[in-house]
């Protein structure tokens, strides 16, 4: 065994060919532009296809991965992807924007001494593969239960329940809110690292399944929960997100050009304002952006706005580059197309011009201290640091919080402190019959395939009360 | 497709209605909540606060002022045509109670956004004293609605070519100095509801306004509608749209709105030229 992993470890790992630093920062094009057939096949190699594989371990939704590789090893890739698609429903989208690196591709064996194996990109190549080929057979369905779901929102957690139900014979609606649907993976997440073709794909894929799919339906507004169950639907999902963004409350925060990062992406992805004036929607052009942040977020409004013509890109964030929340790709792509970073740096204060225009941020620096609550080392103030960094456009992107628009017009349904709904870890049951809930309106802001895990238990669960009762 | 079933231009053309088949908004509508549309697959999100409903028709009247080339498209789109997209009802609703003697003062289009309210206070039993006004005669638009809605309208334009010649301030003050007046409702330009509210404070009486930043979702998810009230960040979508206008930041407001003006004008011009070459 050990022989065999020694000959293994011996093909490196296959980077994926990108489109060069310089010349993607000023496109929407995505990045990687995928492993081609023979590349998987050697990447696949890699794989020690062990008895007991720690990679499956590491995945919220349990996919098969020694299996999937197996069959991309042996050329057979319409096998690999559909047995990907028996536990994961967005394949194209978990293999661009899952953090593999604390995931499955963290436990891999190879990577104990090595590289990992690039369970990632061999996901996203099986995926696309079947996307692009039309090839692969259709998960089969079950005979029509004659039970009604309403799934409320059409980000990863609703789109993995409503796959699912639908696959055991349910009939599923899915609400939206937006005029399209995907949530977060199409007002959030960039063209350059998601292309929305992806998305609407999947979603089609749905619809092929029997999926209804409702969208500008706000459901708290345009609709209640009550009156979902009296027009005869049997149980609710709630996935509906986080949704409302945080600001600093720091003076100077509503000069024109300072943007929640949710404003920032949704008009560029959402609205295609990159693409002005051909689409009507504007955004601010910033020629000097800050970005407050580090997360996923800040990365993707960073890259952004290079994309949109910044000179300068920079991120500032409070703690140093060893808590830096990203995933580990997302800052390299960041760095390589030239946005600054700059740490341990706090905002104080914007400054404005008379047409009340952002003009500057005033930063203070930090120092770390002792752990905080999080376990990360708490960023403590240096006394008469401040300075001032220039800006036309800064973007907040310090996270979120649950957005009350659906839980304040549900009196029944409990909250916790922080307004996020109490949902049973195992099943995503809420205190209201008959409603389920995940994604981040239960966790808070997390990510894609945390979102489609809970789903998936809700759907399993969902699927239980359906057949067998509450 | 939201079709529209009944269109209208009003002062020359510059202000249109648009009646626009919406079964489920019109049925949960109340006055003082808005809609977004969309016209096209490349339009802008746009919230238009609602100017009337029809539950039993099915149906949402809009009426909206021409200004940049979103509501230049609104304006192409003829009867039988319609929204790709509309959003609703959002924002919270008026607080519609019987207080006595009010006041409901309208300025421009914000009269459309005045009328179900005024309507509203009306049925819930209060003396409805109203104040229009708009440049000039031309410009002025639901004279005749609002005058049935109240139990006595004022009108005035700038020009004094119709009504009272001035502000619609200068009669809410004789009102308020002859009246024991409880409520104060103002709608219209941001200008219009500063000076109103500034008026009211002397003579501190509760005043509501109706507020329409720049927004994108509606929902609370953007933030693009902050609004200070009384030193305090909120969202006009979720929050409002009214407020106490006693508690607003109207300079704010006022240059926020001015946040993609040369944007606006450059996309504008882009759809004035296209049309013209079309023609």
């Amino acid at each position: 065994m050990a022989e065999i992993a020694e000959k293994k470890e011996k093909i490196p790992r296959q980077s994926m060919p990108e489109q060069a630093a310089k010349v993607r920062a000023k496109n929407f094009e995505e990045v990687p532009t995928g492993y081609s057939p023979e590349v998987a096949m050697i990447e696949a190699k890699r794989c020690l296809q062990c008895k007991k594989p720690a990679c499956v371990e590491g995945c919220p939704v349990g996919v098969d991965i020694p299996g999937f590789i197996g069959h991309i090893r042996d050329g057979k890739f319409e096998q690999a992807i559909s047995l990907i698609w028996k536990r994961n429903g967005l394949p194209a989208v978990c293999g661009r924007v899952c953090p593999q690196e604390l995931q499955c591709e963290g436990l891999c064996i190879v990577g104990k001494k090595g590289e990992p194996v690039a369970i990632g990109n061999l996901e996203r190549f099986a995926a696309d593969y079947a996307r692009k080929s039309g090839e692969c057979e259709l998960p089969v369905k079950a005979e029509p239960t004659g039970k009604k779901v309403a799934v409320v929102g059409s980000g990863p957690s609703g789109l993995t329940v409503a796959g699912d139900l639908a696959l055991k014979g349910h009939e599923v609606t899915i609400f939206e809110a937006f005029h399209k649907p995907g949530g977060v993976l199409v007002y959030g997440i960039p063209e350059f690292r998601l292309p929305k073709e992806i998305v609407f794909a999947e979603v089609e894929g749905l619809e092929t399944l029997g999926v209804k799919l409702e969208c500008n339906a706000v459901v708290g507004r345009t609709v209640s929960l009550d009156e979902l169950f009296e027009q005869g639907y049997d149980a609710i999902f709630l996935g509906v997100g986080a949704g409302l963004p945080t600001f600093l409350n720091i003076p100077g925060e509503n000069l024109i050009g300072i943007l929640s990062a949710n404003e920032y992406l949704t008009r560029s992805n959402l609205m295609k304002a990159y693409l002005f004036p051909k689409y009507d929607t504007p955004v601010v052009r910033g020629k000097n952006v800050i970005t407050l942040g580090a997360g996923n977020v800040a990365m993707d409004s960073a890259r952004t706005a290079l994309r949109l013509g910044a000179q300068s890109s920079r991120i500032v964030y409070r703690r140093s580059r060893q808590e830096v929340p990203a995933r580990g790709a997302e800052v390299h792509h960041a760095e390589e197309e030239g946005v600054e970073f700059h740490f341990l740096t706090s905002p104080v204060e914007f400054k404005g011009n008379e047409k009340g225009r952002v003009t500057g941020m005033v930063g203070l620096k930090m120092e770390l201290g002792e752990p905080d609550s999080s376990g990360r080392r708490r960023p403590i103030a240096i006394k008469g640091s401040e300075f001032e960094l220039e800006c036309d456009l800064a973007i907040i992107a310090v996270g979120a919080g649950a957005n009350p628009l659906l839980t304040q017009s549900t009196k029944d349904l409990e909250l916790n402190k922080w307004g996020y709904i109490v949902a049973d870890e195992a099943t995503g049951k809420t205190s209201k019959k008959g409603v389920w809930a995940g994604g981040d309106i239960v966790t808070g802001s997390a990510t894609v395939i945390l979102a489609m895990g809970a789903g998936r238990q809700a759907a399993d669960s969902i699927h239980d009360y359906l057949t067998r009762g509450w | 497709m939201f079709k529209i079933v009944g269109r209208e231009e009003m002062a020359n053309g510059t202000v249109v209605l648009n009646e626009i088949e919406a079964p489920l908004i019109a049925k949960k509508a109340k006055p003082g909540q808005f809609v977004i549309l969309k016209a096209t697959e490349t339009g802008e999100r746009i919230p238009l606060t609602m100017a009337d409903t029809d539950p039993e028709k099915g149906t949402i009247t809009i009426i909206y002022m021409v200004v940049g080339k979103s509501t230049a498209l609104f304006k192409s789109l003829k009867v039988e045509d319609g929204y790709l997209d509309v959003i609703g009802p959002l924002g919270k609703p008026t607080h519609l109670e019987n207080v006595g003697n009010v006041v409901c003062v309208g300025g421009g289009t914000g009269v459309a956004v005045l009328h179900p309210i005024t309507r509203g206070l009306k049925q819930a039993g209060n003396n409805v004293i109203s104040i229009i006004g708009a440049r000039n005669k031309g410009l002025l638009i639901l004279e005749e609605q609002m005058k049935a809605a109240s139990h006595k309208l004022y009108v005035c334009t700038d020009d004094g070519s119709y009504g009272h010649h001035g502000f619609v301030t200068d009669v809410l003050k004789d009102v308020l100095t002859k009246n024991d007046i409880k409520l104060v409702v103002g709608i219209g330009p941001v200008p219009m509801m500063k000076f109103v509210c500034k008026m009211t404070k002397d003579f501190n009486v509760k005043t509501l306004v109706s507020l329409n930043p720049i927004m994108i979702d509606g929902t609370g998810m953007c933030g693009g509608c902050r609004v200070s009230i009384g030193g305090k960040t909120q969202f006009a979508c979720v929050d409002g749209p009214e407020f106490d206008g006693h508690q607003v930041d109207f300079d704010e407001l006022m240059l926020r709105l001015q946040a993609y003006t040369e944007d606006e004008k450059a996309s504008h011009d882009e759809y004035c030229n296209l049309k013209k070459e079309k023609a």
